[in-house]
């Protein structure tokens, strides 16, 4: 039998102008781990499109048992044994977990679903894999850990041995990292053989067996990961030497710049509160992190906070001005009432203007308006200034100026500069292009969510680096993150945020990385009344 | 060479007016297939005809601009609403009851024209707030409203013409019933002035509306494109979250873009009943003419410059439509002018069959892009 189970060999895909894949070896041996490393728009998921066969490569080949194979579509890969686990799930959210796994090769007679015969083997298989599911819940109601154990289960249920993840670890907490790791291992020890696809360092070193390395569009080799360590790994992906761990001198924190007092906010999706009474302080010169799991209050809690959503009670005071405040209802508390407590809600603009900057969670959704250029996006919270502006037209040449002064001091790479279409940026850009608007703003305060999402290890250093020097400029930053190393690494103090309550507050130099898994898991809360300022 | 040409594709203009042609060239197409299935024998004279009546004559030239003139507004009203991401299905009706303002104004007020028509900018944009209130305040769906309030509109301004005697032509001594007064009668003051055209042009239609049309869309096309209003108007519509994070205020700029647009459509229906050629008819119909804006917007992509050729085109095809009389019946020349019109609004999707292979090498080329094009190499093409 053949050594390799998949080969990819001198694998060339051009796109107008840039040569994604340049003459990429890729073997994948049976029963291995290997991971595929590189930074975005190394030509990772390309090479992975032409695996599933989204794309045909102009050159090279792919054999399959040693065998040439032509994969023209991911039919064509599911035949031949090759499942995928997208890193955006491919669900349908109202169809239970059975429905979902079944979906497109449901069993049948004469055009009835057998449906028992499907629950029969779907339990067997996750009760062998230890993949905890319910068969009977709807998608849209269960956790992105389960979501992610139903996309596992749909390729073990068409016989899938070569299994490809895409960053399956990016919406995972650590206790759910290492049970994924777990049952990575039990596949590979059955002889089924995964590809692996990630940016993190520390996942390959603990589960790969060899990583191959692509930079831009080529391979720069394959190494076993026993014989090699993050620094090694890095240097191969960025081509130069990165720092993992921040450096950063000691916060000095200073004034109060933002104060927020029993902010509760109400769930769009469910009847209870996604924020439940929080408190807490963010002072000039120190990076407050919220962490958490996805999904526990941390965006409604943002929201309130830049405005987007409306919260039902408490205060939020921004340079010791309210920009938030509700006013208590009648008859509650009455004698309040008649104190005549008035309602604030001050409008983004306003919020904006008093120093609040914002890098949003969604930077397609909020931060970007895609078919504008990178020029009119630069200036999204500033056009009305009367530097851009005079008596109501846009000054087009400020604009521009302004735009190169930005993409040159912030190194925001496009096609075009100025005028490239924020559509065809690269996601690595598109986030630069955000951050120097808002940090160019020279906030007071800014709010960072998840300003490192999707992003590679040189972008990432990139990104913290700004962040921190904003903190030693003097300006708070309040950092919204679910990456644990970011949390320890950057911020200077830690809250945690389980089911819209602050379960407790650390500092990173005293804890652990384990020791915040399980607060954010819920498993543990700081039973001692935690300062409220 | 290739470099070139590849280039220029790259011009997001160059790419809408491809689309537009190519859509154009389709619809001619099968509108010439369609002739011949009906009439075999009569049918290339009839093309012959549809495609150069507009061109013969200045007198049918006159008439094809006459028309457009109309259809430009309701154009750029469609068109306007667009940028913001409105749909604006109801200028119909904002350009009835722009037609009744300027037509109340001028026979029962005696007003002069240019009275009468910054009174049918006002009727339309009254009528534009409605749809835009409710989306604002309530999210109602803006398509759902201005189709209430297209039937709205026409019973409204049948009720009030019936009801105000002076308006109808008998009361000018004309023989119908069911008409406006004809403004030559009524009020000559109130027609948009001739300024020689008419001579010049051996033309009854001829008048300045045209050019009025024009400036607006130039108006239109300042908006829009230079100044900070448009900007916001163009964030909202293209990404109404991102429009709020940066603390736009939608709300007040989805029924600001509604008053414009029905402002548009409203001077429309006064530009065409002001020409004096038409006379107003208390029928149960809608007018087309606020539905013909729709493939002139879709047409031009709802720029604003590119509206005046699209209406040049729809007109220029309504013309040459009439001239295929009686070798076709009019319902059958409605039928092809509409296949072919149909066809042209296709150029949205034309334009996104030609991006979609562009966007998605584009796309795909994204992730390598800040890897593999490096910041110097940028610059060059900017210049």
């Amino acid at each position: 039998m053949n050594e390799y189970v998949i080969e990819m060999l001198n694998i060339t895909k051009e796109f107008p102008g840039i040569r994604a894949n340049d003459d990429i070896t890729l073997r994948l041996r049976r029963g291995e781990i290997h991971a595929l490393l590189g930074e975005n728009g190394a030509g990772k998921s390309t090479l992975m499109s032409v695996l599933f066969g989204l794309y045909q490569p102009e050159k090279g080949v792919i054999k399959k048992d040693g065998e040439i194979v032509r994969i023209k579509d991911p039919n064509d890969a599911n035949t031949l044994n090759i499942g995928m686990v997208h890193q955006h799930f491919k669900l349908v959210e109202v169809f239970t977990v059975l429905e979902n796994i079944i979906l497109g090769v449901e069993p049948n007679k004469m055009g009835f679903l057998q449906k028992k015969v499907a629950r029969k083997k779907v339990v067997e298989l996750s009760e062998r894999y230890g993949l905890k599911i319910d068969p009977d819940a709807l998608i849209e109601n269960i956790s992105v850990g389960m979501q992610q154990r139903v996309e596992i289960l749909k390729m073990l249920y068409r016989d899938n041995d070569i299994l490809i993840f895409d960053e399956p670890t990016a919406v995972l907490t650590p206790q759910e990292i290492d049970e994924l790791m777990q049952i990575m291992r039990s596949f590979a020890a059955e002889g089924k053989s995964i590809l692996f696809i990630t940016h993190k360092l520390n996942e390959i070193m603990a589960v790969a067996d060899r990583c191959t390395v692509l930079r831009k569009g080529k391979c720069i080799g394959t190494v076993d990961v026993k014989d090699t360590d993050k620094v090694k790994l890095s240097r191969m992906m960025v081509g130069r030497d990165v720092e993992f761990i921040v450096t950063k001198d000691d916060a000095t924190p200073g004034d109060v710049v933002l104060d927020v007092k029993h902010l509760t906010v109400p769930s769009k999706s469910h009847k209870n509160n996604a924020v439940k009474d929080v408190s807490f302080q963010v002072r000039a010169g120190e990076i407050v992190c919220l962490a958490g799991i996805e999904g526990n209050g941390q965006t409604e809690c943002v929201y309130a906070l830049t405005g987007l959503e409306k919260p039902s009670a408490g205060t939020i005071t921004l340079k010791g001005e309210p920009i938030v405040l509700i006013g208590r209802k009648r008859g509650k508390q009455s004698a309040e009432a008649l104190g005549k407590v008035k309602t604030i809600l001050m409008p983004i603009r306003h919020r904006s203007k008093l120093g609040m900057s914002h890098i949003p969670e969604d930077r397609q959704k909020f931060g970007l308006v895609l078919d504008y250029s990178l020029e009119q996006n630069l200036v999204l919270q500033r056009y009305w200034e009367p530097t851009f502006q005079k008596s109501g037209f846009i000054r087009n040449l400020s604009v521009r100026q302004y735009a190169e002064k930005l993409i040159k001091q912030y190194d925001i790479r496009s096609g075009q500069g100025p005028i490239t279409s924020a559509r065809s940026m690269s996601g690595g850009n598109q986030q630069k292009a955000i951050v120097a608007r808002e940090l160019d703003k020279n906030p007071e305060l800014l709010v960072a969510v998840q300003p490192t999402r999707g992003l590679d290890v040189g972008a990432i250093e990139y990104i913290h680096h700004q962040l921190i020097a904003a903190r030693d400029k003097g300006k708070g930053v309040f950092l919204v993150s679910l990456e644990l190393d970011e949390v320890v690494n950057v911020s200077d103090r830690i809250l945690v945020m389980y089911e819209g309550e602050i379960v407790g507050e650390f500092d990173p130099k005293k804890t652990t990385v384990e020791e915040l898994g399980l607060f954010m898991a819920g498993a543990k809360k700081q039973t001692a009344e935690r300062t409220v300022h | 060479m290739e470099a070139k040409k590849r280039r220029t594709l790259r011009i997001p203009g160059s790419t809408s007016i491809l689309a537009s042609l190519i859509s154009i060239g389709v619809g001619l197409i099968v509108g010439l297939i369609l002739l011949y299935v009906l009439n075999a024998k009569a049918a290339g004279g009839a093309f012959i005809s549809l495609v150069t009546t507009g061109f013969r004559s200045t007198d049918k030239f006159a008439k094809m601009l006459y028309q457009a003139a109309p259809l430009i507004m309701t154009g750029l009203s469609v068109g306007f609403a667009f940028k913001t991401g409105l749909f604006n299905i109801g200028a119909t009706g904002q350009y009835t009851v722009g037609a009744a303002f300027a037509l109340i104004g001028a026979i029962q007020f005696q007003l002069p024209w240019y009275i009468c028509l910054l009174l049918a900018f006002i009727g339309g944009a009254i009528w534009g707030i409605f749809p835009g209130l409710f989306k604002a305040l309530y999210n109602v769906n803006e398509v759902i409203t201005s189709i209430m309030f297209n039937w709205i509109a026409m019973f409204a301004v049948n009720l009030t013409i019936n009801n105000l005697p002076m308006m109808l032509a008998k009361y000018w001594g004309g023989a119908q019933m069911d008409r406006t007064a004809n403004l030559a009668q009524a009020n000559p003051s109130a027609l948009i002035p001739r300024m020689g055209l008419d001579v010049l042009m051996k033309s009854n239609y001829m008048n300045i509306s045209i050019f009025i049309a024009i400036i607006f869309a130039l108006i239109s096309w300042v908006i829009l494109s230079k100044t900070t209003f448009g900007y916001e108007l163009k964030a909202c519509g293209y990404n109404r979250n991102a429009s709020i994070y940066a603390g736009i205020n939608a709300k007040r700029n989805i029924v600001l873009s509604m008053v414009i647009s029905g402002a548009f459509a409203g001077v429309g229906g006064g530009l065409y009943f002001l020409a004096g050629t038409g006379q107003y008819t208390l029928v149960k119909q809608l007018l087309s003419a606020g539905f013909n804006g729709i493939p002139v917007a879709l047409l031009a992509t709802s720029n604003p410059i590119g509206t005046i050729f699209s209406a040049f085109f729809v007109s220029y095809i309504q013309v040459g439509g009439d001239a295929m009389q009686p070798d076709f019946v009019k319902e059958i020349i409605d039928i092809i002018i509409s296949v072919i019109i149909y066809l042209a609004a296709f150029a949205l999707l034309t334009r996104e069959l030609l991006a979609r292979g562009k966007q998605r090498r584009a796309d795909d080329a994204a992730d390598a892009m800040d890897a593999i094009a490096p910041a110097p190499e940028a610059k060059d093409e900017v210049k």
